[in-house]
């Protein structure tokens, strides 16, 4: 387990609720969102007229942790990320932020969160098609009154952190999709937030740039180690970048878990479709499935390395190969047996459905 | 057959008749029962002096009330708007010409480049050597004043209606009327408030030119991304920054277009207020020349107008385009990093002394002036008395075979010297036998709605406008209203012709209707085959959109030059000037509706072996009728337009009636007339809007 659980929360999504339609609040008497039926509220809304974007959505995202929500299109994801900075206004529920209601806040607090605590990218880049780079770079610094030096030379760092150096002058319009949306990312992080949003940032493009600026992505968390919340329609993005997964569905939420969790126990029918076709080999760990007997061998691998990357030791002829944590410790084991019999499960898995 | 059979056969043969088409059996059996009575009840025809309200009596007497307290206060308003103005128009007529010139062409040069500030040079050197400079600098001084006045007020206009939804609420029908009043009526209340004097021209110029700036600024405000604005928000934006440092400056490209057309109309009502008088512009020397027939000097004149017209579209035209564009950060010192400024400041210095020195510099002297009016004289009259079998024969045939039928009637109109027949009952009964055969021929090729329009086009074209029946051709819109777009838009139809009716200005409002309709017909057709040949022929196309730009700058006023210089005053003259102005929306929106039809459906069709013909009938006009309704939409608020300013050259109608009104100070017959021809306006509007969204929805291009 990479084990996110122990560590403290940061963020948490509460019972929230969105519904649109002409009388969305009548459905919520206690303005908490925490209703007995959940089921039973949705199908009243849904058959009401109103729309039940996103239902009685509960998750805590940890300090440090990249937590994706993953869901195809109308499953309420874009919705749920915006309840989060308050963009969209949740029509029940809570959202805590160290300690504190965000949606209880003034307006005036709010706008003051957003300017010192959160950042965020969103799919279609939303640059100021008016500016330059350096100035949509620097347009957070200027709302907050930063002076015109200083604004400067804090853009020029994320520029320079993002990898756009020499494209300052240069306008939206003049660049490739890959690098406006480095200048998104560039914005975003330039009043070092703690809370970072990711709003499908890659989506819109190319398959090739989108690799390498998942690559990029994982890269700056490592200097970075922001909280972030990654949307992503992309399970296989999901499964890439994620700590711990939440794939939603007509607005619920289906399951959460880290990448081999879902990979491996899928709740439902629903997201063992998406698990079928993936590679279990690149997604499992050696921690996922280790044993916690500590073994009498040389050979040892980290926690996080994919069976991919094992399996060729027990081809040499390995036996059982020690499991360490992050921090060296040796914390368990695993065999041959454990690698096939875990690739074979999920398989069954898979089949079953 | 058993009787169970026999009686779902009956019901299949009642099923067949829609209910709709019912509605038009009966209304066709009231119509004809006017028709065949109205020898017997004149009033079926002629609306009774007895039956009309006193609407004008009371909208005299409100303001006579309104004047009688508020006038002070607009008098009070009107000398503190004087003095600006009369200031900026002493500067721009005493400033030495060449300073102005070279100021308009390094503006020009900074929208355009070299091209444009050339083109600028050489128009207003024509106005110094003709010897129009004072008048031109009086319009160009009226322009200035009213078009700051047009953009605030339509800054103010539309931050509201884009911050408040109650706002919102009264703006935009606000501004639907403030579009579809005629411009001579915008005059008539400030006329009276104001008093006499150029004042009016700029206040009616300043109002008549707010609406496309407000529009435009909601427009634009609102069709920023939803992305870019939750940006804005997420940098930590207030409201105040959010407005001004992101939707402002995203929306400043639409913003400008608002701005090119502001600049636009302000110049076209400028020039239209010059009837008022009292002001030198030159507007005034158009119409003062033409009124006395003096054609030369009224086509020199208005060809300033259109040079001042081309000059500030242009430039304005490409400030706006440039607004999207990327500025290059200039470095340096301060003369490098404003070339503008001090290429102004040196052209106002370098210009002066120059003025100073030499006396040609600052007034132009009259002994050079080349005022070839009486040339162009000679020259005109020639063309006129060459070209008079053929010019004549156009203007007869059209009259006496299209509008004057349409006007009072193939009953009236046919005489054996026209038409060659007498209107006998056998010519009449031969009349409705083409027409039934014309209209089994409609019945197989569109249905029953096709019998329908071939039925009202075939009574309105023998009894004409004039002698339909009023409740004939009330019943008719308001059905056609009904079940094109439901009971609402039928009911402000019915209405506003029941206001046309008890205010007294139904004759004068069918006569409208008549040149209307007629022109449109022929815009219609005509502009809808350009349309398709330009969307078909790149060539075509290149060749017609400069003219196209061109004819929809031009102020009204200018149409009428060229169509009285060969034609003379009368209803062909206002035919054609009607045509030339409304005749572009027909073409551009049929070109651009044809040129943009889905490219898989053009494939698809291409694939299963159509011919370019079969694409061009069977694919893409179909799925451009949406678009081409629009057109048709633009046609018919374009020849409202006109159709006031026709009056000029001497139509009968609501036109005449507002101009009639404006003359004479005449609040309430100006507001019946303007609100008439609104309200005939607007019922067409929201009919073919209906029209074109239900079929936009058949076919699914929208949701």
């Amino acid at each position: 387990m990479t084990g996110t659980d122990d560590q403290e929360v940061k963020l948490t999504c509460r019972h929230v609720w969105k519904v649109y339609g002409p009388e969305a609040d009548r459905f919520f008497t206690a303005g908490n969102g925490d209703v007995a039926d959940t089921a039973g509220l949705v199908d009243t809304i849904n058959q009401s007229g109103h729309i039940g974007a996103a239902c009685d959505v509960s998750f805590d995202v940890h300090i440090g942790e990249i937590f994706v929500i993953m869901g195809l299109s109308g499953s309420g994801k874009s919705t749920i990320v915006r309840c989060l900075s308050r963009l969209v206004e949740p029509t029940a529920g809570e959202v805590i932020l160290d300690g504190e209601d965000l949606l209880q806040v003034s307006r005036d607090k709010l706008i003051d969160i957003r300017r010192h605590k959160m950042g965020m990218v969103f799919q279609n880049f939303g640059l100021l098609p008016h500016l330059s780079v350096l100035e949509n770079v620097a347009f957070p610094l200027q709302i907050q009154g930063i002076s015109k030096e200083e604004r400067r030379a804090r853009a020029m760092e994320m520029i320079d952190l993002v990898g756009l150096s020499g494209r300052e002058t240069s306008y939206p319009r003049q660049l490739s999709g890959g690098q406006q949306q480095r200048v998104g990312i560039a914005r975003s992080l330039c009043v070092e937030p703690e809370l970072w949003f990711l709003d499908e940032p890659f989506s819109a493009l190319d398959p090739l740039i989108r690799r390498q600026m998942q690559d990029e992505f994982l890269r700056l968390q490592q200097l970075l180690h922001k909280t972030i919340v990654f949307i992503t329609h992309d399970f296989l993005e999901a499964l890439r970048l994620a700590d711990r997964i939440a794939i939603m569905k007509d607005g619920r939420i289906v399951q959460i878990g880290t990448p081999a969790e879902v990979v491996m126990q899928p709740a439902d029918d629903y997201v063992s479709e998406f698990t079928q076709d993936v590679p279990r080999v690149k997604v499992i760990t050696a921690g996922d499935i280790a044993t916690s007997d500590v073994p009498q061998t040389d050979d040892v691998v980290d926690e996080h390395a994919t069976l991919e990357e094992i399996m060729p030791r027990f081809a040499g002829g390995a036996d059982v190969i020690a499991v360490k944590s992050g921090e060296g410790a040796i914390v368990g084991s695993i065999t041959a047996q454990k690698v096939l019999s875990a690739l074979a499960d999920s398989h069954a898995t898979g089949d079953a459905a | 057959m058993s009787a169970a059979a026999r009686e779902t056969g009956a019901l299949m043969s009642v099923r067949r008749i829609s209910p709709k088409l019912l509605v038009w059996m009966v209304f066709g059996v009231l119509a004809i029962l006017c028709l065949v009575l109205r020898d017997d009840a004149k009033w079926l025809v002629k609306y009774p002096k007895d039956w009309i309200l006193p609407i004008e009596a009371g909208l005299e007497y409100l303001m006579d009330w309104f004047t009688a307290y508020f006038k002070p206060i607009f008098r009070l308003l009107s000398d503190a708007l004087e003095w600006p103005m009369k200031g900026i128009q002493f500067v721009l007529q005493t400033s030495p010409w060449p300073v102005t010139i070279a100021i308009v062409a390094i503006i020009a040069y900074a929208a355009k480049g070299w091209r444009l500030a050339l083109f600028c040079i050489a128009s207003l050197f024509y106005m110094v050597v003709v010897g129009y400079w004072d008048e031109s600098m009086s319009t160009l001084a009226l322009v200035c004043m009213s078009v700051p006045l047009s953009i605030m007020i339509g800054l103010v206009m539309g931050l509201l209606g884009f911050q408040f939804r109650w706002a919102r609420r009264v703006i935009e029908p606000t501004l639907d009327v403030m579009q579809t009043v005629p411009t001579f009526a915008y005059l008539i209340p400030i006329l009276i408030l104001f008093g006499i004097g150029p004042v009016v021209g700029m206040v009616a110029s300043a109002i008549y030119a707010s609406p496309p700036m407000v529009r435009n600024l909601m427009l634009g405000l609102q069709r920023v991304p939803d992305n870019v604005i939750e940006s804005g928000q997420m940098s930590g934006c207030n409201g105040f920054q959010l407005l001004f440092m992101v939707r402002i400056p995203a929306a400043m490209h639409t913003i400008m277009i608002g701005v090119n057309q502001t600049i636009m109309a302000a110049l076209a009502m400028v020039i239209i207020a010059a009837i008022i008088g009292g002001f030198a512009d030159i507007g005034w020397e158009v119409l003062s020349t033409m009124r006395k027939a003096q054609t030369g000097q009224s086509l020199l004149a208005g060809l300033v107008i259109v040079l001042i017209a081309m000059m500030m579209d242009r430039i304005s035209r490409g400030f706006a385009e440039r607004s999207g564009e990327i500025h290059v950060h200039r470095s340096g010192n301060y003369f490098a990093r404003h070339p503008m400024l001090v290429s102004m400041a040196t052209a106002i210095v370098a210009g002066s002394l120059l003025a100073w020195a030499v006396p040609v510099f600052n007034a132009y002297p009259d002994a050079w002036i080349i005022y070839p009016a009486e040339g162009l004289n000679t020259a005109v009259s020639w063309f006129t008395r060459n070209f008079f079998d053929t010019t004549d024969a156009i203007k007869t045939y059209t009259l006496y075979f299209f509008m004057l039928p349409m006007k009072a009637g193939l009953e009236r109109i046919a005489r054996p010297t026209s038409w060659g027949f007498e209107m006998t009952a056998l010519a009449s009964v031969i009349y409705w036998m083409i027409l039934i055969a014309i209209g089994s021929l409609a019945a197989r090729l569109g249905g029953w709605r096709a019998v329908v329009a071939v039925a009202l086009l075939g009574i309105l074209f023998y009894y004409g406008a004039s002698g339909t029946p009023w409740p004939v051709f009330i019943a008719a819109v308001t059905l056609i209203a009904f079940q094109v777009g439901g009971w609402k838009v039928a009911l402000f139809s019915f209405l506003g012709m029941l206001f046309m009716l008890v205010s007294g200005a139904w004759p004068r409002a069918m006569l409208s209707f008549y040149l209307t309709a007629t022109s449109v017909i022929i815009c219609f057709v005509a502009g809808g085959a350009l349309g398709i040949w330009a969307a078909q022929n790149d060539r075509v196309s290149a060749v017609l959109r400069p003219i196209n730009d061109t004819l929809q700058t031009m102020p009204l006023f200018v149409f009428l030059i060229p169509v009285v210089m060969v034609f003379l005053v009368g209803d062909f003259s206002a035919l054609l000037a009607i045509i030339m102005y409304a005749i572009v929306p027909a073409i551009r929106y049929t070109e651009h509706g044809i040129r943009h039809v889905d490219p898989v459906a053009i494939e698809a069709a291409r694939m299963m072996g159509c011919t370019e013909r079969q694409i061009l009938w069977k694919v893409k006009l179909p799925l451009a009728i949406p678009e081409i309704m629009v057109g048709l939409n633009q046609v018919v608020m374009f020849a409202l337009a006109m159709l006031v300013i026709a009056a000029l050259v001497g139509t009968k109608g609501l036109g005449q009636w507002v101009y009639d009104s404006l003359t004479n100070a005449r609040f309430g017959q100006g507001v019946i007339a303007g609100g008439s021809m609104a309200l005939m306006a607007m019922i067409a509007d929201r009919i073919i809007q209906a029209w074109a969204a239900s079929k936009k929805r058949d076919l699914g291009l929208s949701t």
